[in-house]
């Protein structure tokens, strides 16, 4: 299927209303599927079983930059290439980005209570979640001010691009700094160091996440082009009744 | 019910705009307040709305509300439409209606008189620049003051509204309410007295 | 409804409502207190001891930031001439204006206190106390920044101009303000005394702020 036929916003709609209860049926089976493989995940001999945070924790980490990345496309779609339902992909990915992040920030300071013996460390990796939480926050912002929404898109758009620079420093973050928390070591050179009975879990988490995040998206999208065809139809009838009148 | 203007004048940023303004208006009547631009007409109308300092001269309603100040019996219509575009059409009248007047008064009334009734619900944002100059005007109708100072009353409106509002001007004045309109051009009153406002 | 009720109302109305600036109060708020650890390092018994001043000087700052347009929109539009010809004095308007404002921009700086408090490490009990604080000293910081604010649409500047003329004005408030705060936290002074200072300093701005902005939006007219 061609893109174009995507660009037409009533075939998305279409298309969204037909895949939507697939997509949320997936998402239930496979996040109930991984929560049975994490009931049967072993335990952390240090930490025992605060170390099934994880499992939440670590793919909200992973969706918030992802989210980002898809906001930095939409943006791109805003700005260069002008698809009508890329300023409608980035509005709508922005609070879903901000609430993952949120769950990683949340989980994490419930991890590092027992962990660390206290709510918040200023580590590295914690804190370059912090800040692309307040990038999240800045973009909803700037959403919220514009009172135009074509006016606001294109300016989230533009700091959604500005933003993504923010990324890789999230990334990188973890070589520069060595701190208290858990280095990166999933995707470490020379193979996974984490025992597949984790490592499963957490992918399987980590695809109900993105699932989790298609569906939020998609419905979001849907939400907002109904939006904004309320709004333009209550200016036609603002724009009928001074017709009326003369 | 009289207003009367005695040797007034106005002083703007160190300049005489205008000086020894006499004038006198009584319930029922209005007045349009001519000159070129400049002049000062909407000073003048500025300063009996109490938004402007007197310079010199004395102003004096007689007849009114005992403990009312002349600016809380006057309404006063600028340029400027002062509605917030966040919030609907009815909750920015009914605002102005609790703020500038009697609390219980119904809206309706006033949406009808303005042609604006059906739009009721709608972000003032969505309004045209003469959709949004009826709904001010609407203030007019919705919190009743017995003197209106208005400044350039039909600009942004087209024929039948000033049409319209001329139709409200003469109720208004039979209802012995005092019109005071700065204008370039007639505006519907035929019986109004004219002003001419002219620097010295 | 009164006059002052509706004012108040519609007020906060705007503030909640797209284009309205109830939150961002509260985010500025967040992001200055995660700039000082940036500034001054993670080391959390430091950030401990000067939790409470990082956090009166974020909520102080962000209270008085949001205030820069508390009467620039009115004038914009030309609200702030029909205000001036209500049938209630200009001083209770514009009180009006400045409680809304209070509800809707640092009511929030106090609710999230607790938050950033646990983001600097100040300890759970004491973060009660300096709440407590912030929620008796920023109509305060309100009051007094209306002036500021009354000032500076007159004058048609916006911005700096307002921290400005304000932030000197609010050295009492934020002096009694955290010394409030670390006697409740780790003494050995009474808590007492600064605190009621502090209420006698949001009492009597509560006074003096609407007149002299009232004052000064009059003043202005010419």
């Amino acid at each position: 299927m061609p893109i174009i036929d995507l660009a037409n916003p009533t075939r998305f709609l279409s298309i969204v209303n037909r895949v939507l209860p697939w997509l949320a049926a997936a998402t239930v089976l496979v996040f109930a599927f991984g929560l049975a493989r994490i009931m049967n995940a072993p335990d952390d001999y240090q930490q025992g079983a605060t170390v099934k945070i994880m499992y939440l924790h670590v793919p909200a980490a992973w969706l918030s930059m992802m989210c980002w990345g898809v906001m930095t496309v939409a943006a791109l779609g805003t700005l260069v290439w002008r698809h009508p339902l890329s300023d409608v992909a980035g509005k709508a990915a922005a609070p879903i980005g901000a609430a993952f992040t949120f769950i990683c920030l949340i989980t994490g300071s419930l991890w590092g209570r027992p962990t660390w013996g206290t709510y918040w460390v200023w580590d590295a990796r914690l804190t370059s979640m912090l800040v692309l939480f307040l990038l999240y926050l800045g973009v909803l912002a700037l959403y919220w001010t514009a009172e135009d929404p074509g006016r606001g898109s294109r300016a989230a758009a533009i700091l959604a691009l500005v933003g993504a620079i923010n990324i890789p420093i999230i990334k990188f973050s973890v070589e520069y700094w060595n701190t208290l928390h858990q280095p990166a070591s999933l995707f470490r050179r020379g193979g996974s160091a984490i025992d597949p009975s984790i490592l499963i879990p957490l992918l399987v988490m980590a695809g109900g996440f993105t699932l989790l995040f298609f569906t939020l998206h998609f419905a979001a999208m849907r939400n907002e082009i109904l939006r904004r065809r309320v709004r333009s139809m209550r200016l036609i009838q603002a724009q009928e009744l001074a017709e009326a009148r003369t | 019910m009289q207003l009367t203007g005695d040797n007034l004048t106005c002083q703007r940023g160190g300049r005489t705009v205008f000086s020894g303004l006499n004038f006198s208006l009584s319930g029922g009547e209005a007045m349009m307040v001519t000159g070129r631009n400049g002049a000062g007409k909407s000073s003048l109308l500025r300063m009996i709305a109490g938004l402007i300092c007197i310079s010199a001269g004395r102003l004096d309603l007689s007849g009114g509300e005992p403990d009312a100040t002349l600016a809380g019996q006057a309404h006063y219509l600028g340029h400027q439409d002062a509605l917030k575009p966040s919030l609907s059409v009815s909750e920015n009248l009914r605002f102005w209606a609790d703020f500038l007047g009697n609390s219980d008064a119904t809206l309706e009334p006033a949406l009808a008189a303005v042609d604006l009734a059906p739009l009721a619900d709608l972000p003032a944002a969505y309004l045209s620049a003469g959709q949004r100059r009826r709904l001010s005007i609407a203030r007019l109708i919705a919190a009743k003051r017995p003197l209106w100072l208005l400044d350039e009353p039909t600009s942004a409106l087209d024929v039948q509204s000033q049409d319209r509002l001329a139709g409200l001007m003469r109720d208004h004045l039979a209802g012995g309410g005092m019109i005071m309109a700065a204008t370039h051009g007639p505006i519907g009153l035929e019986r109004a007295r004219e002003l001419k406002v002219s620097p010295e | 409804m009164s006059a002052f009720t509706s004012l108040l109302l519609r007020d906060m109305r705007i503030a909640v409502r797209v284009g309205g600036g109830a939150l961002m109060g509260a985010l500025f708020f967040l992001i200055v207190v995660t700039m000082m650890p940036f500034a001054i390092g993670p080391d959390l018994g430091l950030l401990a001891r000067i939790g409470p001043a990082i956090l009166w000087l974020g909520a102080l700052l962000a209270s008085l930031l949001a205030l820069d347009r508390l009467f620039a929109n009115d004038h914009d539009d030309g609200s702030l001439d029909l205000l001036m010809m209500g049938s209630m004095p200009l001083e209770l308007a514009v009180a009006a204006k400045a409680i809304a404002h209070w509800l809707t921009t640092c009511l929030p700086l106090v609710v999230i206190t607790p938050v950033l408090g646990l983001m600097l490490n100040v300890e759970m009990h004491a973060m009660g106390w300096v709440s407590l604080t912030l929620l008796a000293g920023t109509p305060a910081l309100t009051f007094i920044g209306l002036i500021g604010a009354a000032l500076s649409v007159t004058l048609r500047r916006g911005g700096l101009l307002l921290a400005v003329l304000v932030l000197p004005l609010t050295v009492p408030v934020l002096i009694f303000g955290v010394a409030a705060a670390n006697a409740a936290i780790v003494g050995p002074a009474p808590f007492g005394p600064p605190f009621t200072i502090l209420c006698a300093l949001s009492l009597a701005s509560f006074v003096l702020g609407p007149v002299a902005a009232a004052a000064a939006l009059r003043h202005g007219l010419e």
